[in-house]
């Protein structure tokens, strides 16, 4: 056998460039990107365009995406759906503040939101779905060949519902999500903030209807959000509205016509944009003929207030992350609205500092996501940056008299892990209930409802016999995972998970085998590929760990193993899901053992050779 | 687990800050799960699973207190999850004055001054605690760990205190 050293998580295997697309899922639009020769560019699709209006329409026989779908935003607003981003991992009762605000027929969907379409009951995740694999799509197409990774930005305030629910879309669009990633810490590796910066950065993001500012710290290439804030109903639009209602006043008319209605809004974009670049600007009202005249402090007068509040939510931020302004290094300026010379006047003279603008803003979030993407699908094996994420909410149980109790308090770095023991109060009880919830407050109805977990088959015992070890994992996304085990019996306790906000696996398996794409595709020739990717992957991990480390096996055990891979190797090739899905668990369990003992030997020689001099 | 073994630093309370810090980072590097992202789902599990415990391996030292309770659970003196109430009357007389003061705190004239001076007490005390409590771990023998154990549950009183203090100022802010 050829001996080739490599260290894990590289690819031992002659290099060759793998597909990766970073995707921007936004309220108002979506984008695609990639990294190619070294350079991170968004891509185009037929159209000729980046951004995809994050709008969806469902016909009675076809789903539409895109600028098609806006355009009939007004004609058949029931059924084209947008801002649906605003509705992911949310319950039906939560929307009820929407119901009026948003054109189309919002319905209960079992305790969750969905959408009353032309198709039918459609929810949020299928929805996003249909954009993602649009993005998609773009992508394979400009690229020349499947994805073989997505990095998906998210907002850094988003709960394991809303994550969960964009993980999900991604599922049901054919994606493999190798990462959710926070969007400040996306526009910051853009700047390539990660190699040469340290300090604080703010992020400033000025979206179409959001504002979100984030602080971050950058410290030798590791990320941290410290804290975010912002207004979920504040943007650009609302800077359009404020100008409408000037220009509605020189016109004199006090109340518009939903057509008039819209052609002052497209007068009011086209002001302030002309008044991005210039000091005034001319134009001609609605159905008038004499041309008028804006300056841009005329409507920087009207949009002051607006600016002003963000400018207050950044006050606010700094101080939930214990900092001042003289804290903040660099500023980075995301979403299009961050154009408007008063806003990036009056944040640079509250940070003190001339913000980051030479990215464009609305492509800045995609950018990064791409680069982080080209890294993790292995495309960049000298990557120096690790990002190290925190959790956003603290995640508690609910204990006696509906009060919370914090198991993993917010701003932990994940991915963490955390034990709680827990004992029967009855004789003989064989199952216990586990409400887990994520927030601040103290009071359960105060915090957001995670999920309720049921633990069965506990062995009976006395009561307070049983001690059963209750472990809460955060993975690298900020998703949650619960395992349980009885003590003294080592028994495995099974949990059923009832997600508040969110589809059990079953449904999002539902989903999968109902939904369009899926049926035009082969559903079961997707499962076999699904599998054969995996045993790749088994077999490229497990013969590598035999090139390197196989002085950690007897004779026996290399035997074994070696005729394992050569089993799923050979099954790989035929057309047995079943089959391959098995030779994929034989060899993992015959490998459990070989891992841990890797594992080890690794943690042990990765900080060999390194005394306090030379770090 | 020997959260010390992990950094391979030596278990003392007596511990180089930027040196953990810089050994964490290197094993962050080595195991966080971007850097398995194109393995099998078994290993980046693995991953997962290991960076846990390498974030809470670099929690539990980088604190003092927790620190302490993790070399004394090394000794076999557990005493992280315990629930047993404090029976020294001179040291909760003490505590029952501060807490006085840090409640009067709003009504005082000149709060910020009154702040100042509780805030002084509080960090001489800790810092004489924290000065006893790495005496008591180095002598390493049974009857200094149980020393020890005791002004580890005096500190956490401190740690409190000084918790309730820097919310009340930023109260105070607003």
């Amino acid at each position: 056998m050829l001996l080739q050293i490599a260290e894990p998580g590289q690819s031992a295997a002659p290099h060759q460039h793998k597909l990766a697309a970073g995707i921007d899922l936004g309220t108002t639009n979506s984008l695609v990107a990639t990294v190619r020769s070294g350079e991170a560019k968004t891509l185009v699709n037929q159209q000729g365009r980046d951004m995809l209006p994050s709008v969806v329409r469902y016909t009675a026989d076809n789903v539409i995406v895109g600028d098609d779908a806006m355009a009939a935003a007004a004609t058949d607003a029931d059924n084209t759906i947008v801002s649906v981003k605003r509705l992911m991992g949310k319950g039906y009762s939560e929307t009820l503040a929407l119901k009026d605000k948003v054109p189309y027929q919002l319905v209960d969907q079992q305790g969750l939101v969905a959408i009353d379409t032309a198709q039918g009951v459609k929810n949020p995740v299928e929805i996003s779905a249909e954009i993602l694999a649009t993005l998609a799509n773009t992508a394979s197409e400009t690229l020349g060949g499947e994805l073989n990774g997505v990095v998906i930005t998210v907002p850094a305030y988003f709960d394991d519902a809303q994550r969960q629910a964009t993980k999900d879309a991604a599922k049901l669009a054919g994606l493999n999500v190798m990462r959710l990633l926070n969007e400040p810490t996306a526009a910051a590796l853009a700047y390539g903030l990660d190699s040469g910066q340290e300090g604080v950065i703010a992020v400033y993001d000025l979206g179409g209807g959001t504002f979100d500012i984030s602080i971050l710290r950058l410290r030798r290439g590791v990320f941290e959000v410290l804290a975010t804030g912002g207004d979920s109903a504040l943007g650009g639009d609302d800077f359009d509205h404020a100008i409408v209602s000037h220009l509605q006043q020189l016109s004199g008319q006090s109340s518009l016509s939903h057509q008039a209605m819209r052609h002052y809004l497209t007068l009011a974009r086209h002001v302030k944009e002309q008044l991005t670049d210039n000091e005034v600007t001319d134009f001609t009202l609605p159905g008038a003929t004499q041309s008028m005249q804006l300056s841009r402090a005329d409507i920087e007068q009207l949009i002051a207030p607006l600016v002003k509040k963000t400018i207050r939510a950044c006050r606010q931020v700094l101080r939930d992350a214990d900092l001042t302004v003289e804290d903040v290094v660099k500023v980075v300026m995301v979403g299009g609205s961050t154009r408007v010379p008063l806003v990036r006047q009056d944040v640079a003279r509250f940070f003190g500092n001339e913000p980051l603008t030479s990215i464009d803003p609305d492509k800045v979030v995609a950018l990064g996501a791409a680069i982080q993407a080209n890294v993790l699908v292995g495309n960049k094996a000298d990557s120096d940056t690790l990002l190290l994420d925190v959790i956003p909410l603290s995640l508690g149980l609910e204990t006696m008299g509906g009060l919370t109790e914090k198991i993993i308090p917010r701003n932990t770095v994940i991915p963490v892990a955390r034990a709680q023991e827990f004992t029967t109060f009855k004789d003989g009880q064989t199952a216990m209930a586990l409400h887990v919830v994520q927030g601040e407050r103290e009071l359960v109805d105060d915090c957001r409802s995670l999920a309720r977990f049921e633990l069965r088959g506990i062995p009976p015992m006395p009561a307070g016999g049983a001690h059963i070890r209750v472990t809460f994992q955060v993975d690298a996304d900020g998703l949650l995972s619960v395992t349980a085990q009885e003590k003294s019996s080592g028994v495995q306790a099974n949990i059923q998970v009832k997600p508040s906000y969110g589809l059990s696996d079953e449904q999002v398996t539902t989903m999968l085998k109902s939904s369009m794409q899926f049926a035009r595709q082969d559903m079961q020739l997707r499962l076999l590929r699904e599998q054969q990717v995996e045993a790749e992957r088994v077999l490229e991990a497990v013969s590598q760990a035999l090139n390197t480390d196989v002085s950690l096996l007897d004779e026996k055990e290399v035997a074994d193993i070696t005729q394992a891979l050569a089993r799923l190797a050979q099954v790989k090739q035929g057309d047995d899901t079943a089959a391959i899905k098995a030779a994929i668990e034989h060899t993992n369990t015959l490998t459990d053992d070989f891992a841990a003992r890797r594992m080890d030997q690794s943690i042990r020689t990765a900080l060999k050779g390194h005394n306090v001099d030379e770090v | 687990m020997n959260y010390f073994q992990l950094f391979n630093l030596p278990a003392s309370f007596d511990l180089d800050l930027t040196e953990l810090g810089s050994r964490y980072l290197q094993l962050q590097r080595r195991f966080h799960p971007d850097q398995h992202s194109a393995g099998s789902e078994r290993d980046k599990l693995l991953a997962v699973q290991q960076t846990a415990n390498i974030n809470d391996a670099y929690h539990s030292l980088k604190h003092p207190l927790l620190r302490a309770e993790h070399l004394l659970s090394l000794r076999g003196l557990k005493i992280s999850n315990e629930q047993r109430s404090f029976t020294d009357p001179m040291f909760l007389m003490q505590q029952m004055e501060l807490r006085e003061q840090i409640a009067e705190i709003e009504q005082s004239a000149d709060p910020d001054s009154v702040i100042d001076m509780i805030e002084r007490q509080l960090q001489q005390q800790k810092k004489a605690l924290l000065q006893q409590l790495a005496a008591a771990l180095d002598a390493e023998n049974t009857a200094q760990d149980q020393l020890a154990a005791d002004v580890i549950r005096k500190l956490k009183f401190f740690f409190k205190l000084q918790q309730e203090l820097e919310l009340i100022e930023q109260q105070l802010q607003d």
